[in-house]
This record gives structure tokens, sequence and C-alpha cells, in this order.
């Protein structure tokens, strides 16, 4: 029986070499331009990275359970427009109320996506891509393309509000934004869910083989609902914090933002296919995405390219893998001629 | 010795079908029990019914443990310690041991967490009940299937076992694999737990069977001890009728040399393998599974090229770089798994059997002549005698004897000289096999070179010209089938 040492097991691992790419990239950077490396910059990292990381959380639980869901952006604004058309119309909403509109409204309409696919026994991805454009379309019309700014004060102190203070040369106060707070938070929820309750390692289960779920008698459009109502939630809470964050609401802000979640979790080690992903990967894809877009705007490259550079690394990301895959099968195969 | 399962007048319809009829089973607790029959002959009917999968009709006496059940579900079966172990193992691929082992404590234990401790000590327990030493951290896809097929053993053992069904549990096992297995089915029964296992291998019923119930045609012929039985007897009563094995005819001392490999190697594939094959001649090789066999095949088709030596066709140099090249030169290669490398199962059966040959299909206008494919397909059929529906009925719902005739057809379509056979009678039934062989025979009759490799040492015994025996990728003896061929395999490479 052979049992692998901690450090051969780290090394096998996706997340290994994500932090080590991460470091190096981060040295990189730091060599040619020195604003790079300061706390304020590191903080608004931290703070620009949060909606992508709360969005990919749930989308690696969706991943996970074999299901491909993108309409998370299309979740997000109706949630956020809903909110802002309900603060506009009403300053006096309760704050509890206003913030639980958004969630409410993601988690519903992700359960709609769940109940939908399993139903139909359709491809999910083909339902997300549906569901998206009919989300947003109907936003769109009843909206008009409004953009909304008119918000309490309360909303401007969360969305602007940060722990310990810091101060930078110039005299100006930074910190742990309380956005940020919320995608750790997120995070949390994601890993216990994932790695020590139940429901998550059947989500696992019926990625790896939904076959062999249905036969150890897992109620499947449990899960799925689980699972795709868990990525509603997240786009609620995600299209709350681009909205704090932001302190405007539009109807079309959020479209086209799927691409860095899906880089992100792919970077991250999840098996697009289901079954395998963590929450510790996924958290470094979005933390090396999002460092490669600020590395790139300090560097003063040319905003289009940085949907290339995006593109490359990930087709990257997958090379490597389809790589390691390679090598082991080949390993697998060998005889040992004597 | 008390009845755990005792089944009275079983019938089962489906529709245009008589899977089952009136058929009486009993199974005693802790015995090892096989089930035999070919194809179609209710086996796998009888055990989804003791499984509860499948409601017998009207009229079944059912009792399992001593209490009678009106009819059997799901639960019931699994509530009296039945589990069933299906050929495509349900395990989670991407999960660790421990977590497959003892994956049913998520559904016993209350609240919402996984509780870790409870998890380990019972996949230790059911571990070390069936002897299986694992890594428990180790994620199941990087295991062997036989190490998957124990897992999945080890899962079941959990909870109150009484009876643990395995559908062909040996069909792509190891003979080393095998013994394993069957080490753990004897330490199942001296825990009185009993096993009903269905085989196609006859030698393995022989091996490990305290009883054997023998199926034809959805009826059952009787029960018997082995030693009430021998092989020749067994295929009569599995069959109705005496299936021959003919030695092949010999070979023509003027044969024509069709190919000669000379010292043929490949970095950890094979090394130095020489051989020749004479047209008409049928030439098996034989060795475990990791012997370099498979390696060495798929490079006479082009597809694992080798690193050095040369290979001859017909006296003129060829160097085999792709399969294009070796289709074009004659040469056809029918893979070892079927349902993944040789078929396409949702495709009609005349597109698979026409897919090799679609160039020589073309009508006037340079598009596929309907006419022309159907044809073909039909002469095909007729030939070989596959049982279909019709043309368009998708491959998948054929029988494996059958399926493999069409795999079979779609490679003499191209109409090889040489013709390399990789396992082609894993898994499919004594009068399916005996008709696979028969064929092989007719087509080296024809002139047509065979390499026929199999695991199954009486497979090659029994229907080839000579033997090379491969182990760690040489050719490591070559034997001329005879009276003692089998028992010398036996003794020098643990063959059998």
């Amino acid at each position: 029986m052979k049992r692998t040492t901690p450090i051969a097991r780290a090394f096998s691992r996706n997340e290994t070499y994500l932090l080590f790419i991460l470091i190096g990239l981060v040295a990189v950077v730091s060599l040619i331009n020195p604003r790079f490396l300061t706390g304020r910059n590191a903080f608004q990292i931290l703070r620009s990275a949060a909606f992508t990381g709360i969005l990919s959380v749930g989308f690696l639980v969706v991943l996970i359970a074999g299901g491909l869901d993108i309409s998370f952006t299309a979740s997000a604004t109706v949630g956020q427009y809903l909110m802002a058309v309900l603060l506009a119309s009403n300053p006096q909403t309760p704050i509890v109320v206003a913030i639980l509109v958004p969630l409410a409204i993601g988690t519903l309409l992700g359960a709609v996506n769940a109940l939908l696919i399993h139903k139909l026994n359709a491809p999910s991805i083909i339902i997300a891509i549906s569901n998206l454009n009919i989300y947003y379309g109907v936003l769109q019309m009843l909206s008009g393309g409004t953009w909304i700014y008119d918000f309490p004060d309360w909303f401007g102190r969360l969305g602007r509000g940060f722990l310990f203070n810091f101060v930078d040369a110039n005299g100006a106060a930074y910190g742990l934004a309380y956005i940020t707070l919320i995608w750790l938070f997120v995070a949390l929820v994601g890993t216990l869910i994932l790695r020590r309750a139940k429901i998550g390692r059947r989500l696992y289960a019926i990625g790896g083989n939904l076959e062999a779920a249905k036969r150890a008698g897992l109620n499947i459009f449990g899960l799925r609902i689980f699972a795709y109502a868990f990525l509603g939630l997240c786009a609620g809470v995600a299209g709350l914090v681009q909205a704090l964050n932001t302190q405007t609401v539009a109807p079309n802000a959020l479209v086209g933002r799927e691409f860095d979640v899906v880089a992100a979790v792919v970077l991250g080690g999840a098996d697009i296919f289901g079954g395998a992903g963590t929450v510790g990967g996924t958290l470094l894809g979005v933390l090396l995405i999002t460092v490669i877009t600020n590395a790139l705007t300090i560097l003063r490259v040319p905003a289009f390219w940085h949907q290339v550079i995006i593109g490359a690394v990930v087709l990257g990301s997958i090379t490597v893998t389809s790589l390691r895959t390679l090598l082991a099968k080949r390993k697998e195969r060998t005889i040992d001629v004597s | 010795m008390s009845t755990f399962i005792e089944f009275r007048n079983i019938t089962k319809l489906y529709p245009g079908v008589c899977a089952l009829d009136a058929v009486d089973f009993t199974l005693q607790k802790g015995e090892i029990h096989c089930l035999v029959g070919e194809n179609g002959s209710g086996k796998s009917t009888l055990i989804k019914i003791i499984a509860g999968v499948v409601k017998p009709e009207p009229g079944a006496q059912m009792a399992i443990d001593g209490q009678e059940l009106a009819a059997v579900q799901t639960r019931d079966a699994i509530d009296r310690g039945v589990r069933v172990i299906y050929q495509d193992l349900a395990l989670f691929p991407n999960l660790s041991v421990e977590e497959n082992v003892a994956f049913g404590l998520y559904g016993e234990s209350r609240g919402p967490m996984v509780d870790r401790r409870a998890l380990q000590r019972r996949a230790r327990e059911a571990m070390d009940a069936i002897g299986l030493r694992l890594d428990p951290t180790a994620t199941v896809a990087t295991l062997s299937i036989a190490e998957q097929q124990q897992v999945e053993i080890a899962r079941s053992i959990v909870g109150d076992l009484k009876l643990l069904i395995l559908d062909e549990p040996t069909a792509s096992l190891t003979r080393t694999e095998v013994d394993r297995l069957f080490a753990t089915i004897e330490r199942l029964r001296s825990r009185d737990i009993a096993t009903l296992f269905v085989s196609h291998k006859l030698n393995e019923v022989f091996e490990i069977a305290e009883r054997v119930t023998v199926l034809r045609d959805g009826r059952k012929i009787g029960t018997y001890r082995p030693d009430e039985l021998d092989q020749k007897r067994l295929v009569h009563l599995m069959t109705g009728r005496e299936v021959v094995t003919q030695a092949p005819e010999p070979l023509a001392p003027d044969a024509p040399e069709l190919l000669r490999v000379d010292r043929l190697s490949k970095t950890d594939n094979y090394a130095d393998v020489s051989f020749t094959l004479r047209r008409g001649e049928i030439l098996g090789i034989t060795g475990r599974l990791g012997s370099g066999r498979t390696e060495l095949a798929l490079s006479l088709f082009g597809m694992n090229p080798a690193d050095s030596g040369t290979v001859m066709l017909e006296g003129a140099p060829l160097a085999i770089g792709s399969n294009a090249v070796a289709t074009r030169a004659g040469i056809a290669y029918v893979p070892e798994n079927r349902l993944t490398q040789g078929l396409v199962m949702q495709q009609s059966i005349l597109s698979n059997i026409t897919v090799t040959v679609l160039r020589q299909l073309l009508g006037e206008r340079g598009l596929l002549d309907t006419a022309i494919s159907e044809q073909l397909a039909s002469d095909w059929v007729r030939r070989l005698d596959i049982k279909i529906p019709n043309l368009h009925a998708p491959v998948q719902t054929l029988s494996g004897g059958n399926q493999q005739k069409v795999v079979l057809s779609k490679w003499l379509a191209t109409q090889p000289k040489i013709l390399i056979l990789d396992e082609p009678t894993v898994g499919i039934d004594v009068v399916a096999k005996n008709s696979v062989h028969q064929l092989v025979k007719e087509l080296a009759q024809g002139g047509m070179g065979i390499v026929l490799i199999s695991d199954e040492v009486h497979e090659v015994l029994a229907n080839c010209h000579r033997v090379l025996v491969m182990d760690r990728g040489r050719i490591v003896d070559e034997i001329v089938p005879g009276p003692d061929a089998e028992r010398q395999l036996l003794e020098r490479f643990n063959l059998a």
C-alpha cells in the first residue's frame, strides 16, 4: 500500500502551481513598476476581484454538479436593478429588505433554471443561454435602459467602507473593503458546503458519475435545485456588491462579464465536465485574472489587449492540463521491457 | 444450510419475448452459486428480479430469508442484504476510496455535515473485512478496473450483506486479478455471505461454484453440483446442442509468406519482436495484460509506430506510420474493446459496416449511393449470419456476439490480406464465440493471414496453427498446439 507524502501530494495539485505563478507574476510586475506592490493596490485588487470572485464560487458549485450555467450575470442584473428601483422610489426601505431583494430574486431565477434543465432533460448550457437572453431582454424592455444613481446614504457608506485604517504616503486612507469581506464570507460558505457538508459531497458524486448517483438513490432533482439556486444566490450577492462598488445600476452593465468567471474557475482547476474543483483553486484563479488585468492597467497596456491576454492565459492553462493528462496516460501504458 | 432465496414460478414477459418462463430458483445461505446461460437466456432478468429492479408477472411466489413477499421492491432487497455489482461499476471516479466505500453513511447519519471519523472508520472496517489494501485517500479514477471492483465489493459489504450478486465480474480482469476476486468471494463465504456469480467463462465456473444453475431461452434447465458436470456437458445444457471446436485445417507446406516482422522494438512497449505469418495461417499471440501484445498489434496497424525494426509485406518493406497506410496495404485490426473502439453504438448497422469503405460506395454524382451501401451491408450480414432486426437499427440494440460480427464485417469489407483480432470473443456467449472461431478458420482457408490475440490460452490453442507467448514486451516462446501445450503454458508462464 503506497501513501504519498504531503509534498508530493502538494505538487500533484493545481493550486500549488497557481500559487507559484501568482507569486512569480507579482514579483515580475513589481520589478517593472514599483507602484504595483503597494498596500493600497493590493486592497484595490481584492476589492475589484469581489464581483468575479463571488460569482465564481457559485459557478464552481454548478460545474462540480455537472452543470454549466452562464445566465448568472443576467440574474445578478435583474436582482440589482429591482433593488435599485425599490431604493430610488422609497429611500426609507429597511436595509434588510433592500439587501434581501437581489438575493431572493437570484435564488429564484437559479431554481427556475434547475427546474427547466431537470424537467426538460436539456443540456444546461442551452437553458442558460436562453434564459440569459430572456432576462436581459425583458429587463431592457421594462427599464428602457435607464441608469439608476439615487441611493440612500447607507448604500454609499457600505460601498466605500473598509476595515483597518491604513494611510498611504499621500495621506489618503485605505483598508480591507466590506465588499471584499462579503466575497471572503461567500468563499467560506462555499468551502464548508463543498468540503464538509453531505450535500456538497453529493454534488461531487452526481458530477462524477450521474448513473452511479442514481443507483445510490440520491435525489438528483433536489441536488440540482440546490446547486443552481446557490449560484443564483451568489449572483444576487454579486449584483448587490457590484452596485455597492460602482454606486450605479444599469441594465447592461454586466453583459459579457461571464467570461472572467468561467476563465477564473477553469484556471482554478475545476473540471468543465463536472465532478472536480475546489474553492481554493477558484480563489487563486480569480486573483490571477484580476492581478493580470490590474498589472496591464498599471503597465499602461491598451485595454483591448487585456482580453487577448486573458484568453491566451486560459488557453495556456488548458494546454498544460491536457499535457499533464497525456503524460500521465503515457506513463500508465509503459511496459517494463527487460 | 438454510435457504436464503426461494423463488417459484417466475415469469417475465417483455413485448414479443418471454424472458423468463415459470422459473424456480433457490439459493442457500452462504453458498457460491453460478448462473450460466447464453445471451438472451434470462440471466440478467432473473438478477434484476432478485434485486427488485424488475417485477415478475403475477403468479410468482417469492421469499427472501424465509419471508414471503408479495412483490420485491429495490428497498426490500437492499434491506434484506442483497447487493448487485453490475458490469459497469457504479463508483464515483472523482472521489476517494474511503468516500466511495462509505458513501451510504451520508444517507444514514443525521445532521448536514460529514462525520469524517465515522466515514474513515466504516471504510477501514469494510476494507479490512475483504482484505483490501489500498490507500483509502487515493482517487478511484487512478485505480485499475480490478481494484475498482474490490472497492465496490467493499462498499456493498457495509451493512448486513447476505447475498452479493456479481454480473460477469471477470470480463475485464487478468488471471491474477481473477484469483484475487475469487479469494475475496471465499472470504465472504467464510462470513456466511452468499455469492451469485454470472459468467461466460466456464472454467471459472468449475473453479469457484458450489452449485450451478443453467438457463436456456428463459427456461431453467436445472441446478447442478460442479462434480456432476464437465465443460462439454455444461455447454450442451446451455446451448441444447453439441458445440465442437475444430482445429484449423493444416497449413499448406508451400503457403507463401505474407508478413515478416524483424526485430521490431518500441521503447517502453516491446523489444526485439520477430515473427512471420504465412498466407492462410492463424497465428496466436498470448500473454498477460501488459505483456505488450496490444501495443504490438497497434504498431502493425500503424497506430503506435515502432521505433526500430522492419516489417515486410509480401516481400516488400512497409513503413507503417499510420492506420491509413496499414489499411491501404491490406492490414485490418479488430480492437479489444468493441464498445469504445470498434463501433459507433448509436449509429445503424449499415453505417457501422460501410464506414471503412465509403469511397467504394459512391454513386454517379460522387455522393454516397444508398442502394450500393445496403447491398454491401446486407451481403455481410448474410455471410456472417448476423441476427439483426433491420440494417437501420442502432448497433447497440444487438447482442454482444452480433455486435462483434458487425465489427468483423466492417473490417472484412476492406478485403484485407492480414486480419489482426485483439480479444475477439470477450463477453460473448459460447455459441457466438464458436461461430467467430469458425469464421476465422474459414477466412484463413480463403488465404487470409490471421493474428489472433487472446489471454484465454484455450482460445489460441484450439484455433491457431502456432502460438507466440509474450511476456514483458518480448516474445519468450513459440508453441505448437498439442495435447501437452495447455499444461506447458500454465506451468511456465502461469497462464490459464
